[in-house]
């Protein structure tokens, strides 16, 4: 077996960018007490992680990131600031080093596991061999679709997406649930309290 | 009811919204996209409307009565589609029982097409019930507070 190198393309170049982007991004939400701004901040992660998906050819996983995760959990994300505060309580820094070792120790592990990770792009590795090139090679003949993506989605794995449905239902029925829409049949929706009038 | 630029533009922009998501929910099977990423978008025309025009009136245009429905019958139709395949003596979401005549797999595509449609309601109509609930209960915003 021969070694895979990844050269250092323009693509691996805008992909390095990409991710220390990344990075500065989640730190400043970290550091970030002020939640409007951690809400743009999470709307420009997600644009971001989508530009990085597009430059690793998962168009259909950049569309969603960029529909869903900057565009419509951001507009949530703003209702929901609306019913709470504008700023995060402040917190007072302590010292926890069982906490630090901790993290120490998991992320040094991680960094450790990553050696034996096959190289970037490598295409004789075990994601590229088994399941993918069996999805690849069978989807002209079993679903005659040309979005790969789509055949495994919603063929190959109906199942498992009639299950993220359900959770997509499972979701709104519990803002329903506790927010209070009132009945279809006509009941009365929740107040917040039951002295107010309308 | 002032600011004319941003009315004229939302009623410019909604209908490319929707149709862009039509687009996206009918050619999930030849592009990126599909019933996830249309439902995303359809539900985003109507919150952009709720932006401009306020909230009651959107609530007026698409009631909450309506999406809620809407919910259910997504997610019964996915399930419906697998059921009609068991009924024509197929698997559950077995789509080449819909047509097994076809040399080419015209029951795949159908099936996709179908179970799509189910995605793309239930995620437009949990979205928009989301947001017509979160933003629903504050009447307003004071401009002191940003």
């Amino acid at each position: 077996m021969t070694e895979f190198h990844t050269e250092l393309s323009p693509i691996v170049l805008v992909d390095l960018a990409l991710l220390t982007m990344l990075m500065f991004v989640a730190i400043a939400m970290l550091r970030s007490r002020h939640l409007f701004a951690v809400i743009m901040l999470s709307g420009i992660y997600s644009l971001l992680s989508a530009a990085f998906f597009v430059s690793l050819d998962a168009v259909d996983v950049a569309f969603t990131e960029a529909a869903v995760g900057a565009g419509v959990s951001t507009v949530l994300m703003l209702g929901g600031m609306l019913l709470t505060a504008r700023r995060e309580k402040p917190v007072t820094p302590g010292r926890a080093p069982v906490a630090l070792a901790v993290v120490f120790l998991t992320g040094a592990a991680l960094i450790y596991a990553t050696i034996d990770m096959p190289a970037f792009g490598d295409p004789s590795a075990p994601a590229n061999t088994h399941v993918g090139q069996a999805y690849v090679e069978q989807t002209p003949k079993d679903i005659a679709v040309p979005n790969i993506v789509t055949a495994v989605l919603a063929s190959y794995r109906g199942f498992d997406t009639l299950g993220e449905v359900v959770v997509v239902f499972t979701a709104g029925l519990g803002v329903i649930l506790l927010l209070g829409v009132g009945s279809v049949r006509g009941g009365e929706p929740v107040r917040d309290r039951p002295d107010e009038e309308d | 009811m002032q600011h004319l630029i941003l009315r004229v533009t939302t009623k410019i922009l909604f209908t490319p919204i929707i149709l862009f998501a039509l687009y996206v929910q009918f050619h999930g099977d030849y592009g990126p996209g599909g019933g996830f990423q249309a439902g995303v978008i359809f539900a985003v025309a109507f919150i952009l409307h709720a932006f401009c025009f306020g909230l009651e009136e959107t609530k007026k245009a698409l009631p909450q009565k309506a999406l809620t429905i809407a919910m259910v019958v997504g997610v019964l139709f996915y399930a419906g589609t697998g059921l009609a395949t068991m009924l024509l003596g197929g698997n559950f979401l077995g789509y080449d029982a819909i047509d097994p005549e076809s040399t080419h797999h015209a029951g795949q595509h159908y099936g996709i097409i179908l179970v799509e449609w189910g995605v793309g309601v239930c995620v437009a109509s949990t979205m928009l019930t989301i947001f017509y609930l979160f933003t629903g209960r504050e009447p307003d915003i004071d401009p002191e507070d940003w």
